[in-house]
């Protein structure tokens, strides 16, 4: 169980977790596996999504109203993991969900599940003490964001601090599809290039095949979110599974 | 109260730091919990407004439109005919309401502004709930010719909507937001949204004292000149310190603003006031700190303290009379002065705020604010429980032109009755 990046540029996909329900995303994150993806993101939904566009808002609050819990989202992790045991698996999510479960817990738990690692929106390296510990503890790789607006210092306490890969953010600005990607993407990730020898996958606004192979020349891997989850939300829940498992074929043809 | 910190610089990026940072603590709250893309920009604003302190033409700046502009200081008025018809304690009332714009928010915004223009920032966003931050924010980008842009909960546009009006008069473009409850919480998220993606160009004016660091301590020190003042004028007019200081909390900002001077004099009690609603369920009020049904630690943009949610972390729906009070969390300051015991923190309902209001207009011919009139409910509760020598003031933060429509639509204003 480690993350991998197997071709390049590796695939990262994220889902919001219960959009629209916990069995459907357990299939959506299977036929994505299956059709290509390296990393799946387990978004855990959250109430107050600030970092995120409108997208991944409106899955947010279709998944709360429909009370998906932190606990829910791990156990579609652990299904996960039990079918697809070399696939990567992320837990994102935003801080207050896993502060209420408690930092340890969640941490123990999400070992038990299954996952590879935890990325949090809001957590910044500064602030990281506790959270790295209960990370280690439990053999978890932390996944922090990276900026193009991160001074170098803070590139290299980022890359310090985390594991498995590094998530180089795009552009300023927050997750939600776009038409095409802005120089800022390379030179973060030319930046950050010189603090670690970690794989470095970019986000926000990565939605079709050409940003894909875009990124794959400056970068390892690519993260690709809004664009899934636009898809999940104009698709019957019955067809989503083939419909998102087809989209990340094409993004790797 | 050594312990009031919010002021330490941040020295370096130290992954292998303690359990958590110490900058920007009130005790265990506070901190920044931000996404990246906005770390540098605070580290920006926290330097930009180090260095403004250390300028006197800075301060002498503020200070003088602060005076000529806005009209401070602001009178310490004895409110004779209320106290005697209590028939306790001496009330005063700090009169923040006959600020220009008709609240406290001018301070903060006024301070802000000016560090924006220091910054070369040309552009402004701000949130706002009641909208009076909002109208204070209006205010000065036109005094500074600044662009800006208002943030503001659909919900809370349709309550004040007198604000929304004089914040276009103003010239600022006010975007509502429909998300979530569309309050003052939403209202934060969308402006949190805008700055991470215009965080180059943009300032943040935010309007509680809330928010990651350096936020918390700003707001609170542009506003420290209310409790300045009142601790002159109270040893000018008494010849002694208060009994007790009453002031509302929602995020927190006025409050602070009248504790923070009298933080040292523990003999002075400080008692903030929440919206207690219309009743203790969640979601019926936006009390943080009341004991059954309140908030638990948690993070709610960018900052550490007390939030009402359920158990499973999710953000809870608040509900309040007043559009100010209105929020899931509170000013981790204040969240440090209830753990220590240093301040008390109650509730008043929708009715006895909307009551209160109508008895000061009638004593005093004072309309306060709906949020101050959270703080007037607790007066008329406490004064007549204290003794004749006892002297208590209210921070009355602002006015309550904003509220007539609500106060229209929930009194009967031909037939209510109230004594005095």
């Amino acid at each position: 169980m480690a993350i991998e990046f197997k071709t390049k540029p590796g695939l990262v996909v994220y889902l919001t977790a219960g959009d629209p329900d916990l069995a459907t995303t357990r299939d959506i994150a299977l036929a994505a596996i299956d059709n290509g993806a390296d990393v799946i993101e387990l978004g855990v939904p959250f109430s107050d999504p600030l970092a995120d566009g409108p997208v991944i808002q409106r899955a947010s609050e279709r998944a709360v109203a429909k009370g998906t819990r932190l606990t829910d989202v791990l156990g579609v992790a652990a299904e996960l993991r039990k079918a697809r045991p070399q696939a990567g698996i992320i837990l994102f999510s935003y801080l207050n969900p896993v502060l209420r479960l408690g930092l340890s817990d969640f941490c123990a738990k999400a070992a038990e599940a299954g996952a590879d690692g935890v990325l949090l929106t809001d957590m910044i390296v500064e602030e990281a003490g506790e959270y790295l510990e209960a990370m280690r503890a439990n053999n978890l790789a932390p996944v922090f964001l990276a900026a193009p607006t991160s001074p170098d210092a803070r590139l290299k306490a980022i890359a310090e601090c985390s594991q498995g890969f590094v998530y180089a953010i795009s552009r300023t600005g927050i997750t939600g599809t776009q038409s095409s990607l802005t120089s800022d993407a390379s030179q973060v990730v030319t930046r950050l290039r010189q603090f670690t020898k970690l794989p470095i996958a970019v986000g926000f606004g990565v939605s079709n095949a050409d940003h894909v192979k875009a990124v794959g020349e400056f970068a390892d891997a690519a993260v690709i979110g809004s664009a899934i989850v636009q898809l999940i939300e104009k698709t019957a829940p019955e067809q989503a599974a083939a419909a998102v498992g087809k989209f990340v074929a094409e993004l790797r043809a | 109260m050594g312990g009031a910190t919010g002021s330490t610089t941040s020295a370096m990026v130290n992954p292998a730091g303690p359990i958590r940072s110490a900058v920007g603590r009130f005790g265990v709250y506070g901190g920044r919990y931000v996404p990246e893309t906005l770390m540098a920009a605070l580290e920006e604003l926290e330097a930009a407004y180090a260095d403004a302190q250390k300028d006197a033409a800075f301060q002498a700046e503020l200070d003088d439109l602060l005076h000529n502009y806005c009209g401070r200081p602001t009178p310490l008025y004895y409110a004779k005919r209320l106290s005697e018809s209590l028939g306790g304690a001496k009330i005063y009332l700090k009169r923040e309401d006959l600020l220009h714009t008709g609240a406290h928010k001018i301070n903060n915004a006024l301070g802000q502004g000016l560090l924006a223009r220091r910054m070369g920032k040309q552009r402004i966003i701000a949130e706002t709930g009641a909208g009076q931050h909002g109208v204070a924010t209006a205010t000065v980008c036109a005094l500074l010719g600044m662009d800006c842009v208002i943030y503001m909960g659909d919900e809370d546009m349709r309550r004040q909507e007198l604000n929304v009006l004089r914040m276009r008069l103003l010239g600022a473009e006010v975007r509502g937001v429909s998300a979530g409850s569309a309050t003052l919480k939403d209202a934060i998220s969308e402006a949190m949204r805008d700055w991470v993606t215009n965080v180059r160009s943009t300032f943040y004016i935010l309007g509680s004292a809330l928010g990651a660091h350096p936020y918390p301590t700003i707001v609170r020190d542009f506003h420290r000149v209310i409790s300045k003042e009142a601790k002159r004028q109270i040893m000018e007019q008494e010849g002694k310190l208060p009994t007790a200081i009453v002031a509302c909390v929602g995020g927190g900002s006025n409050a602070i603003g009248a504790f923070y001077e009298f933080l040292n004099d523990t003999n002075v009690q400080l008692i903030g006031v929440e919206a207690g609603g219309r009743g203790t369920a969640l979601g019926e009020h936006a009390a943080r700190f009341m004991k059954v049904g309140g908030g638990v630690p948690g993070v709610l943009q960018g900052t550490y303290s007390y939030v009402l949610q359920n158990d499973a972390g999710q953000i809870a729906l608040t509900h309040s009379v007043s559009a100010g009070l209105d929020y899931a969390s509170v000013g981790p300051e204040h969240a440090m002065l209830h753990d220590s015991g240093r301040a008390t923190y109650t509730s008043a309902t929708d009715d006895e705020a909307l009551k209160a209001t109508v008895t000061l207009a009638r004593t005093e011919g004072i309309l306060p604010a709906l949020e101050s009139a959270h703080a007037v409910a607790e007066a008329i509760k406490l004064a007549p429980t204290m003794a004749k020598s006892d002297v208590l003031m209210v921070n009355l933060s602002g006015r309550g032109d904003k509220d007539m429509g609500i106060l229209a639509r929930e009194l009967d204003l031909q037939s209510v009755s109230v004594k005095g």
